[in-house]
């Protein structure tokens, strides 16, 4: 049930997109996000899709995978769209209750593109966590924020809490799984009742987990200390972050989307 | 009266690259009343069978019967049959979150809705089933040993008085004398009560003594299936696939061997000991 959760999550294949720098992975989700931001008509997203629809063939991630992670957002995408379908104002398009609500054209366009916008957005964001692991996300962070450190920003501690706690995600949710299950053997019921009863109901799910992410931390806590961690202070890295061909190449397809769809979109 | 399991077959994370074929066409039947061992190398898929039976898992394919109803059809009470068929996971002591064991063994029968004097007196017989006194009771889970937190968390599933009890390695990371009191009071229960238990374990030593049938399953398929004593003939196949018959077992093959006339088929030291004893006198004799 938990694990439908892709959102964040890793998919191992070998492909072009997973062998990328993460630096270009994370330079590039953040460009692709802003491009959403700018261009205002239709050929705009018909080049982003175009785009995604590219690097999601070269991830070789399948699309029904990506797909599944968006359940979770689905609600939050739903509400979007309905504020903007009728908060918009602008020439009616069908009235109800006498005029008071209504829907205008203009908020239909609005809550298409928002729709259309906001669902690329977690696309693109998907393709990158799918395709690359926590551990070289935070690499790349850790070196794309390394000028931070000038103004005394602690950059690796930053990057390693952020590691871990990604790390942690799928071990939480495994056991999350694992205490409901063994609850819901003893009876409990996490899916009926009103309210009250099933916040009532989350007490024997959310003790157990606490208690089990403090025994984890405890030990992993304790397991760096054994091997000397200290923090970033003269640490040198085994897999240093070197750009290759590959990452060049995929800066300039970068660059020439990003000319295409804005120059394109603004017209 | 009894669970039967037609073809069950079940794949985790279906339809991605991870996908793990945990159990493979799996036909089983377990009459009332018996004591029956699962025996299997790790990863074999024993947690993944035992949680079909109470319905956490569903079935990819197959069909599970619970005295002759499909467990997936229509209308099945899952919730009923939960109360049934008793489930003690895999480390339940993690599974602990009331303020002290006395409430953490009612938690189960409250929520089958029982009156409370009657969650009481079950928690208070659950918890003298698996050896815990009265001056335990107000203490936080939390405090109490590794040991005492295994039983108090069996007890919670005692406690909702199960016609069929399942537990999962309750022996798992516990000292010799621990596991052989655990494993004896599971046995007195059963004798008394007559319900059927399925014990799952990795150690073929540990259930040997206790039960009545082993189930060895490997790579999601039950492998062998019988008596312990027809189960460990077959010595060498379950060597092959990481398994150890009991040392006693390996032993009296080997005087065999050498050539002492005893039956090789002893599965516990008990059992040994008067073989070789009774095959001795003879060679004296
Ligand atoms: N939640 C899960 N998600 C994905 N795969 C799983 C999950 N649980 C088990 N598996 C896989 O299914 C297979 C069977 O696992 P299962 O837990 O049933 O084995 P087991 O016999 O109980 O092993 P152990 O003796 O270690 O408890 C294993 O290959 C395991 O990797
Ligand atoms: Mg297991």
């Amino acid at each position: 049930m938990l694990r439908d959760i892709t959102l964040g999550q890793y998919y191992q294949t070998d492909s072009v997109i997973h062998r990328l720098d993460p630096r270009v992975k994370l330079g590039g989700t953040i460009l692709f996000i802003l491009s959403l931001f700018f261009f205002q008509n239709i050929f705009g997203y018909l080049i982003a899709a175009l785009f995604l629809a590219v690097v999601i063939r070269l991830s070789k991630v399948p699309f029904r995978y990506i797909v599944r992670g968006m359940k979770a957002i689905l609600l939050l995408l739903m509400i979007t769209v309905v504020f903007n379908l009728f908060l918009t104002p602008g020439r009616p398009l069908l009235e109800f209750f006498g005029g008071r609500v209504r829907i205008t054209y203009e908020g239909l366009k609005l809550a298409a593109f928002m729709a259309i916008r906001l669902s690329f957005l977690i696309i693109g964001s998907s393709i990158m966590t799918l395709t690359t692991t926590p551990n070289h996300l935070t690499d790349g962070m850790e070196r794309m924020m390394r000028p931070l450190k000038l103004i005394k920003v602690p950059v690796h501690e930053i990057a390693m809490m952020m590691s871990i706690a990604l790390r942690f995600i799928p071990i939480l949710l495994e056991e999350t799984d694992k205490i409901m299950k063994a609850q819901t053997a003893r009876g409990a019921d996490f899916e009926n009742g009103n309210l009250i009863r099933r916040a009532k109901a989350m007490v024997p799910l959310l003790v157990p987990l606490f208690i089990s992410a403090i025994r984890r931390a405890n030990d992993l806590a304790m397991a760096m200390e054994a091997r000397c961690y200290r923090g970033g202070e003269g640490r040198t890295k085994m897999k240093p972050l070197i750009y290759q061909t590959r990452d060049r190449l995929a800066y300039l397809s970068l660059a020439v989307y990003l000319v295409c769809s804005i120059g394109l979109g603004r017209l | 009266m009894s669970m039967v399991l037609e073809h069950v077959n079940y794949v985790y994370e279906a339809d991605t690259p991870l996908a793990q074929k945990a159990l493979n066409d799996i036909c089983l039947e377990i009459p009332d009343g018996q004591f029956i061992g699962i025996i299997g190398h790790t990863g074999s898929g024993k947690s993944t069978l035992v949680q079909h039976l109470n319905g956490l898992i569903k079935a990819e394919s197959g069909h599970i019967y619970f005295d002759g109803e499909d467990i997936d059809g229509p209308g099945f009470d899952r919730r009923g049959l939960r109360s049934k068929v008793g489930l003690v996971f895999q480390y339940p002591e993690h599974q602990l979150f009331e303020i002290d064991v006395f409430s953490d063994v009612c938690f189960g029968p409250k929520n089958l809705g029982l009156p409370k004097e009657e969650v009481e007196t079950r928690a208070r017989e659950a918890l003298a089933q698996v050896g815990i006194g009265e001056e335990l009771y107000s203490m936080s889970p939390f405090e109490i040993s590794g040991g005492q937190k295994r039983r108090a968390a069996i007890a919670g599933v005692l406690a909702m008085k199960p016609r069929v009890l399942i537990l999962d390695e309750p022996t798992a990371g516990l000292d010799p004398r621990g596991r052989d009191e655990i494993l004896n009071q599971i046995r007195e229960l059963q004798r008394k009560t007559g319900m059927t238990v399925l014990l799952v374990s990795h150690s073929m030593e540990d259930v040997a003594e206790y039960v009545d049938r082993i189930i060895v399953m490997n790579r999601g398929s039950v492998m062998l299936d019988g008596t312990p004593r027809e189960v460990f003939r077959h010595d060498k196949e379950l060597e092959e696939v990481g398994l150890a018959v009991p040392q006693v077992t390996y032993i009296m093959h080997r005087l065999r061997e050498k050539g002492l006339e005893v039956d090789a088929d002893a599965t516990t030291v008990r059992e040994a000991v008067q073989e070789i004893k009774k095959a001795l006198k003879e060679q004296e004799g």
